[in-house]
């Protein structure tokens, strides 16, 4: 699905990622963990051509991608959730989802097509179905955050990048989030890349997972072999652990 | 045939590779931050990992050497915390230091697991009852075949080794399907049994796992034919991980490795230059998921070449020949290492002055023989018999004791071990392997 040799970008003269490798396969959950500034977030909007990529190759199921337009790749068949949600405040929650599927309105898509997968958002996020009239702006944290990946999916995405969708909600709403994150590739198969600070929750969702340590992917793993990592718990589990070395 | 992990072991090359890259890079990044000697390695050279963008790139870096182990004896080489080790094997002890190894619990499990696919590849499986004849202790060949066994749900027999007659007596009575051992040791028991009276062929004996040491087809052909089985070959050194590197598949034509866990790579020993695919040179490995003791292009010294076409298994992982020798004066004697500067060090060491020596390997039978002639010298001459052989028992004790491997130790005359430029040619190795 996704295959990553070599990215590095910059943020001014940040070298924020170096030479990062990675891949997705079709179905897969996959999470990036790592602390603040790691280049989780970098890495996400290097991928959606937010920002431009200084050299590598991301090839989306074998189509090379960089250089691409940020709305290009949406067409390609990848969408994000950015940080922070992002949806539009003052526009009305029918219209944010509709939003999604601008690109393929555009393209010539079917109307009838586009409100099906309306209903479908409807029917996996009943409280925007409540709330179709009502502003985006009025919502609440973890409803923008359905209301954000609900529009994502409304492009249809083959690879859906979903950046930190915890952030900021209350722990019942997080584990609805996560329950959302789930369902996704039970019942629509979709293929995802999860960045958390929730590193735990994160890797229990996750089939696989990379380590990301200041822009160096540092481990690549099953998501239960990284739960049990040392270092990883450590760094960030929040266990305790001196780092002593004993020679 | 049954495969223990479908999903790695026969995945497209296209998608080894990536994983390889993403794991080799991931590696490079750890070892850089967490292992002064690679550190500093890397460094003195002028690079950094991020140089390593493709899997041709693993060959700017330089070679690990057992050298290199000894000279961060004994935790040096770790990339964890000991804290955070679970398991301390060693290699082969020599005069000098031995290598230590480590593994954390992760590192076990995929030790496991590895085991686990070549054991699945040689037809064992859950009805199977492992009679391991390997030693455990230090050495990791008994417990990653235990490991393994016990993960594919395997009834395993933790024999140890030696005690041939008990070995026979609970395969007979225990019923053991599955003969873990050395392969010579496999021809020791056949011709036990053969001395005993018992037909092998009476027995539940079905496949023999055997490695530790280089073997022949002819051999593979006495072993199958004497027990009445099917024999695998398996490959592995302590220093990688033990046993669990690469085995045979039942197509018996070479022995697969865990690429998704191993690069590996075939040098000419002399130069060091990477050698393109097929040809016959030294395995060089680099390890790609361990945690406490990662491997950077270590040098085998073992002989072989890689075969990259299809496997009829329907595995896609590369194999590798069964090791054809060694490029540096290692000899295998009874499945334990043995290098003639270790003789050397104990000639000096009760001498005190270099004799000239030579070391004849010899095989009765299954089982290996070492015979050591000293040249007679000045200070070396007795005229009491008495006082000579007191001299060899003391000889042959500290050799033993080095070893870990009995010799004979003959004293010959003056100038009667032939000498080649002024240096004597010091092994002889009359084993038809």
């Amino acid at each position: 699905m996704l295959k990553i040799k070599n990215i590095n970008a910059y943020y001014g003269k940040v070298h924020a990622l170096k030479n990062v490798s990675l891949h997705l396969k079709a179905g897969e959950i996959v999470t990036l963990i790592g602390a603040n500034g790691a280049g989780k977030t970098t890495l996400l909007n290097t991928l959606s051509g937010i920002i431009p990529t200084a050299s590598g190759e991301i090839l989306l199921e074998g189509k090379n991608i960089v250089g691409q337009a940020a709305d290009r790749v949406v067409s390609l068949g990848l969408s994000q959730v950015p940080e922070g949600r992002q949806v539009f405040n003052p526009l009305m929650v029918e219209e944010n989802l509709e939003l999604g599927a601008y690109l393929r309105y555009r393209a010539g898509g079917q109307r009838s097509e586009i409100a099906a997968d309306l209903e479908r958002m409807y029917q996996m996020f009943p409280r925007l179905k409540e709330r179709r009239r009502q502003a985006a702006g009025t919502l609440s944290g973890g409803e923008q955050q359905m209301l954000a990946i609900g529009r994502a999916l409304m492009a249809r995405p083959k690879l859906l990048l979903l950046d930190e969708p915890s952030m900021g909600l209350a722990p019942l709403v997080v584990q609805d989030i996560f329950r959302v994150i789930e369902r996704l590739r039970s019942e629509e198969g979709t293929t995802i890349l999860l960045v958390e600070q929730n590193a735990r929750a994160a890797l229990k969702v996750a089939d696989r997972g990379y380590v990301l340590e200041t822009g160096k992917v540092i481990l690549e793993g099953k998501a239960s072999e990284l739960l049990e990592n040392k270092d990883v718990q450590r760094a960030y589990l929040g266990r305790d652990k001196k780092e002593i070395w004993e020679r | 045939m049954q495969i223990w992990e479908p999903e790695y072991e026969c995945m497209p090359r296209e998608e080894i590779e990536q994983l390889q890259l993403e794991r080799l890079q991931a590696t490079l990044n750890r070892v850089y931050k967490n292992v002064t000697c690679y550190r500093t390695r890397f460094k003195e050279m002028g690079i950094v990992p991020e140089d390593v963008r493709s899997l041709a790139d693993l060959a700017k870096l330089p070679f690990t050497t057992k050298e290199d182990l000894r000279l961060n004896y004994p935790y040096g080489m770790f990339a964890v915390p000991l804290r955070e080790v679970v398991r301390i094997h060693s290699s082969s002890g020599t005069t000098g230091k031995p290598t230590v190894v480590g593994y954390t619990k992760h590192d076990l499990k995929v030790w496991s697991s590895l085991v686990a696919r070549f054991m699945t590849a040689a037809g064992v499986n859950s009805d199977d009852v492992v009679q391991i004849a390997f030693g455990y202790g230090l050495f990791t060949g008994a417990f990653g075949l235990h490991y393994g066994s016990e993960m594919i749900g395997a009834s395993v027999i933790p024999m140890g080794a030696g005690n041939t007659e008990k070995q026979i007596m609970i395969m007979q009575d225990y019923r053991t399907t599955a003969l873990v051992s050395t392969p010579s040791y496999a021809v020791t028991i056949a011709e036990r049994m053969e001395k005993m009276g018992i037909d092998p062929k009476g027995l539940t004996l079905k496949v023999g796992l055997f490695g530790g040491e280089p073997w022949s087809e002819a051999m593979r052909r006495e072993i199958e034919e004497r027990l009445g089985i099917t024999a695998t070959d398996n490959y592995g050194l302590s220093e990688v991980i033990g046993p669990g590197v690469a085995g045979e598949c039942l197509c018996k034509r070479g022995m697969h490795i865990s690429e998704d866990h191993f690069i590996a790579e075939i040098i000419d020993p002399d130069t060091g230059a990477v050698l393109p695919p097929g040809s016959v040179g030294e395995l060089v490995l680099t390890s790609l998921t361990k945690e406490a003791f990662p491997m950077v292009r270590y040098r085998t010294r073992d002989i072989t070449s890689l075969d990259y076409e299809k496997c009829d298994c329907g595995r896609t992982m590369v194999r590798m020949k069964k090791t054809m020798g060694r490029s540096d004066d290692m000899l295998i004697i009874k499945g334990v290492n043995v290098y003639p500067s270790q003789i050397e060090d104990v000639l000096f060491a009760i001498e005190g002055c270099q004799p000239h020596y030579q070391l004849v390997v010899d095989r009765k039978g299954a089982l290996d023989t070492l015979e050591i002639r000293i040249e007679v010298t000045e200070n070396i001459f007795f005229d009491e018999m008495k006082k000579q052989k007191a001299f060899l028992d003391k000889v042959e004790k500290k050799i033993d004791s080095v070893l870990g491997v009995g010799a004979v130790v003959k004293l010959v005359e003056p100038n009667s071990i032939p000498r080649a430029e002024g240096k004597a040619c010091r092994v002889i190795d009359n084993r038809k392997i």
